[in-house]
């Protein structure tokens, strides 16, 4: 659908029309003092010609490493045909439109977005998406908060093994509004939640599990979700979408299910691109439906019967609910959804559980590749799905610069976040790594592991 | 104009109130307020036992165009709820005054602003001017 701007004819004709003398004046009220002639620190335009040289200097500068860093963005064969669908000029705008006499082929797409989502998750309703994974989170909790009303408190108990980003990014979010995030103690053997620690916590308002964890390990989700129902604290879920093909939908955890479900959709065929733009996976139970944020679409009939989409409960939304809107947030990230939606279509359930199992295959290869290296041990006992901990000897940082040297991302220094676990590194290996490339990455840690032996000794 | 009931009191808010033998009080909204909302296809209500101030949240009723908060009209701590309007939301079209009560207060001291139908009828009237 088409996007024409103003021609200048029109905004005069607009500024006429209201008795503006220009379109200065419509800003009148914002004190002298607060206005800028110009940015610091940004450099003058360029032209499409000079922009394009200069973003590809700097993409040469990145080379083309061997990536075993997950942490929260996974890189995953992307077929084709998944971005030359999405760039096609139907879906390729910068804006999402909504209106239902135009625009029943993008609002097919998110309803089918939607769908799909809805049966990764085992849960029954879907938004057209959010951000991403981490914001989703604080949109989860203040959901929880506004579904939970029997609860006095805004503490939100974390399982051990959430991302420790996602805990800031929810912090800065929803920490003004009251919500406090507390972690649960970890059990380091295991790389889980320490579910002794249970005993000693006041009833929260919500209780969220991140499974597979930030570790890669699985959490005791059956356990955690009934343990947070009997304290009538509601069950957020975070989620890698890719897992969800093999590991148990948050909609079958303990004897009720999770109530919410959040997390980064970025593993379902959108590119790591330096980190974003990236979407935000959210479903929830239908009782709660209508405190979920975003945008949904829905499926009805027209008045001739005929079916179509359209968007559904707008009454949450801002346009409508102004300030007491379920979120500020009443976008979504379009064009990601889009990919997505066209990536699951082509694998398909089958094809989405190869891609789990092959990763998880890979992982564990790598895994007994690196655990057989002298100075290198498994940190955590029990099973993980496509992303590991392990032990080093010594400091994890020179290693991975080592590594870098050699073209090789060796994985997530744990050490900064968990000084806990001691020297510790977190590696993934996804579908897109060969028997080769792990043999590469055992063969190069293997010899920097022996230069360091020679140089201590 | 449907005649408004003698033995309620009613608000600014298009609230009515009706005062019951235990001592408690049942709310809904008006006939002009459900006219004005249209089709009302949900309703959130509070949870039984939650203790509420003199315009304090206490529901929120959503039509096919709009969503609106029912404000408590006294302070009071809720006693009951009328759990139907979950499935069936238009009983308070088909019923304002009757089936479609929403919650039932106990009062706890502030009684708020409150009107009679005859000084409600002439609110209303001002309001069509």
């Amino acid at each position: 659908m088409p996007f024409i701007p103003h021609t200048e004819e029109d905004v005069k004709d607009m500024l006429d029309a209201i008795g503006a003398p220009g379109i200065d004046s419509l800003f009148d009220e914002i004190p002298t003092d607060l206005l800028i002639d110009e940015f610091q620190g940004v450099p003058d335009a360029l032209s499409e010609m000079e922009i394009s040289r200069l973003m590809h200097a700097r993409a040469a500068k990145d080379g083309l490493p061997l990536s075993f860093i997950g942490a929260g963005a996974y890189e995953h064969h992307i077929p084709a045909a998944v971005w030359d669908i999405t760039t096609r000029g139907e879906y390729y705008s910068a804006y999402t439109p909504y209106q239902a006499e135009a625009s029943q082929g993008t609002l097919q797409t998110i309803y089918e977005y939607q769908t799909m989502i809805t049966r990764l998750t085992g849960l029954d309703a879907s938004n057209a998406s959010l951000y991403d994974g981490a914001s989703g989170l604080a949109e989860a909790a203040l959901m929880a908060v506004r579904a939970n009303r029997s609860a006095t408190s805004k503490r939100v108990l974390l399982a051990s093994g959430v991302s420790p980003v996602y805990q800031k990014v929810a912090t800065a979010i929803a920490g003004s509004q009251g919500l406090t995030f507390d972690r649960l103690p970890l059990d380091t053997s295991s790389g889980t939640a320490n579910l002794d620690a249970l005993n000693d916590q006041e009833a929260p308002v919500a209780v969220v599990i991140q499974q597979p964890s930030f570790f890669g390990t699985l959490e005791q989700i059956d356990a955690l979700t009934d343990w947070a129902h009997e304290q009538a604290a509601l069950v957020i879920a975070i989620v890698n979408p890719t897992s969800l093909a093999l590991l148990k939908a948050p909609g079958d955890w303990g004897a009720e299910g999770a109530d919410i479900a959040c997390g980064e959709g970025q593993p379902l065929g959108v590119p790591l691109s330096s980190g974003g733009p990236y979407f935000g996976i959210m479903a929830c139970k239908q009782k709660i439906v209508r405190q979920m944020p975003g945008r949904i679409v829905g499926r009805t009939t027209d008045l001739e019967g005929r079916p179509g989409f359209t968007l559904t409960l707008q009454a949450r939304e801002q346009h409508i609910r102004r300030s007491k809107a379920t979120s500020n947030i009443c976008t979504n990230q379009g064009l990601m959804v889009t990919a997505a939606t066209i990536y699951m279509s082509l694998l398909g359930a089958e094809g989405l559980s190869r891609v789990a199992s092959s990763s998880h295959a890979q992982t564990k290869e790598l895994m007994k590749l690196l655990t057989g290296i002298e100075g290198v041990d498994a940190l955590f006992e029990g099973p993980h799905f496509h992303e590991a901990g392990l032990r080093l000897d010594r400091p994890v940082e020179p290693v991975l610069e080592s590594l870098a040297m050699r073209d090789i991302l060796g994985g997530y220094d744990l050490s900064r976040e968990f000084p806990e676990l001691g020297n510790a590194l977190l590696v993934c290996a996804t579908e897109t790594k060969t028997q080769a490339d792990l043999e590469a990455y055992a063969d190069a840690l293997q010899a920097i592991m022996n230069a360091g032996n020679v140089r201590s000794a | 104009m449907s005649e408004l009931p003698g033995d309620l009191l009613y608000t600014s808010e298009h609230e009515w109130l009706r005062r019951e033998e235990d001592g408690s009080v049942t709310i809904g909204i008006t006939d002009h307020a459900q006219t004005a909302l249209g089709d009302l296809v949900y309703v959130e209500l509070p949870e039984v036992g939650q203790d509420l101030d003199v315009g304090g949240e206490m529901a929120v009723v959503e039509s096919v165009k709009a969503a609106s908060d029912v404000y408590a009209p006294l302070a009071g701590s809720v006693v009951a709820v009328n759990e139907e309007l979950t499935d069936d939301p238009e009983k308070i079209n088909a019923d304002p005054y009757g089936d479609g009560w929403i919650v039932r207060l106990q009062p706890s001291g502030d009684d708020g602003e409150t009107m009679d139908p005859d000084a409600y009828q002439a609110f209303l009237d001002e309001l069509d001017e």
